[in-house]
């Protein structure tokens, strides 16, 4: 459904994507793993024409996506940070995406609108949400209009453990429908029932992409975390993870 | 485009700006025109209004307002929906509330005190400027990230245009004075939409006649209908060039 050939950008002197290479279809679950700045966010954004690459090329069903914008039609996104108009209230926003999207009402799926119940505060400004409640409109507007592609960039940070929890259901529940499913996240424990296959980048380079099965058998772990850790140990020990953990682990043994 | 305009000139309503820059305009004309005894006089005053305060106004608000609503341009850009009529949206939602805001400052009072073809000159004269300046406004607006260097560039552009231009006229005027200049200044007047309209109202009062050689020269031009044309094409050429310039770096943006 996705395909992604030769991706590469450059941030003046970051080099945020280096030559990605990547084939995601229908039914699976992709975890985005990697350490801050690795680019994982800035590969969501180019799958979804935010960010322009400076060389290569994706495929969303097919097609290449530099042209025509009605594939976004078919994603559902939802922000690491969801930054909304000010002024706007949550109503006014859910009914100017059914306006954008021209949805017929019955395909919608309100499921998580009112599971949040984000209905009850459909009059309050966008401005007045706290950080969890904008991350549940966001999670809301992603699942709205059953897209074929769920495109989540951190989606349990920020949200308290029932609303996540639910959020997990929801997902699994898309998941069986033969969705495809990205997920960036550094909460691998979420990600552990979820995932079929792990795609891990470090600084811009995809070190691999494995389904979870083969990861497990690899590693010889059974947890996400684990594996992914022996991973990090074996191949790179400078991982920027690591040192970050550590680092904390050390200040706090100081008085 | 229409749907997402609505939501721009709803927002745009709703910051209560537009309102206030109306009741100025709105003032100011009636004052000017209840001040003078003569009407013309007070078109002449208005006139200076008119060159000076609406492209300020124009420039300012339009970038305040693009930076402001980078969230919502943010939340569209990931639909399915094109960068170019995101951003032209965008403009007309801009456009069209600057507008509205000065044919009800200036175009009422106008209309009912002096309604004569330098009356009809001055607004539309009035009205070019402000979709000019609000074109430049986006293309500063676009081609800086950062607030602070936006707003900046946007003033630079209309100091330029409003005070510094005419400086660097007169000079040239004055070191070449030995020479027939008056094609040339013809040519000059092109490169600068507020001296383009100045000269473009002037000839239509009666304060031409002190003008002088070049003023018969002027008058002998602009008050033909060539003149008319002419002024019309070079301002549709400052309102398209700028916007699609615009237009092209907002495609490559990365958001």
């Amino acid at each position: 459904m996705i395909r992604i050939e030769h991706l590469k950008k450059r941030f003046r002197k970051l080099q945020a994507l280096d030559d990605i290479n990547a084939l995601f279809s229908s039914g699976q679950v992709v975890s985005l793993i990697g350490p801050n700045g690795s680019g994982k966010t800035t590969l969501i954004k180019s799958i979804l024409g935010m960010v322009k690459p400076d060389s290569g090329c994706i495929y969303v069903d097919g097609k290449p996506i530099n042209g025509d914008p009605a594939y976004r039609g078919n994603i559902g996104y939802m922000p690491q940070i969801g930054r909304y108009p000010d002024n706007m209230q949550i109503g006014q926003l859910f009914s100017m995406m059914k306006n954008i999207r021209k949805a017929p009402e019955a395909s919608l799926d309100n499921d998580l609108l009112v599971k949040f119940n984000l209905v009850s505060i459909f009059d309050k400004p966008m401005r007045t949400l706290s950080g969890g409640t904008r991350q549940k409109v966001s999670a809301a507007l992603a699942f709205l209009f059953n897209p074929d592609i769920l495109i989540l960039d951190e989606p349990t940070a920020g949200l308290d453990p029932l609303s996540s929890e639910l959020l997990k259901e929801k997902i699994m529940q898309e998941k069986k429908k033969n969705k495809l499913i990205l997920i960036s996240s550094h909460v691998l424990s979420d990600l552990d029932e979820l995932t079929s296959h792990v795609i891990y980048l470090q600084e811009g380079k995809m070190i691999f992409l494995k389904d979870i099965a083969t990861l497990r058998q690899e590693t010889g772990e059974d947890k996400l975390g684990k594996a992914i850790a022996r991973v990090m140990r074996g191949g790179k020990k400078e991982a920027l993870w690591i040192d970050e953990v550590l680092a904390v682990k050390e200040s706090e043994k100081l008085p | 485009m229409l749907k997402l305009s609505r939501y721009v000139l709803y927002d745009i309503l709703r910051s209560k700006v537009i309102i206030v820059y109306t009741l100025f305009l709105l003032t100011v004309s009636f004052s000017l025109f209840q001040l003078e005894e003569n009407n013309s006089k007070a078109i002449l005053s208005l006139l200076n209004i008119v060159l000076i305060i609406v492209p300020l106004i124009s420039m300012i608000f339009t970038t305040i307002h693009y930076y402001n609503s980078y969230e919502f341009i943010e939340l569209v850009v990931s639909q399915p929906l094109s960068r170019s009529r995101i951003l032209l949206s965008e403009y007309s939602g801009v456009a069209l509330s600057l507008l509205s805001a000065f044919f009800m400052g200036v175009g009422i009072p106008v209309l009912l005190f002096s309604f004569s073809e330098t009356g009809l000159a001055l607004l539309f004269t009035g009205a070019a400027l402000t979709l000019i300046f609000t074109s430049l406004a986006f293309l500063a607006a676009v081609s800086a990230r950062d607030k602070a260097r936006g707003i900046g560039v946007a003033l630079l552009l209309w100091f330029y245009f409003a005070l510094i231009y005419d400086g660097l006229v007169l000079m040239i005027l004055f070191s070449f004075s030995e020479y027939p200049m008056e094609k040339f200044t013809l040519l000059l007047s092109a490169l600068n939409p507020i001296d383009l309209g100045r000269i473009f109202i002037m000839l239509r009062m009666d304060v031409s006649a002190l003008m002088g050689y070049t003023g018969a020269l002027y008058k002998d031009f602009f008050g033909s209908g060539t003149g008319t044309l002419y002024t019309t094409g070079i301002m549709l050429i400052w309102i398209v060039l700028p916007l699609l310039l615009a237009l092209r770096i907002f495609k490559k943006k990365d958001l």
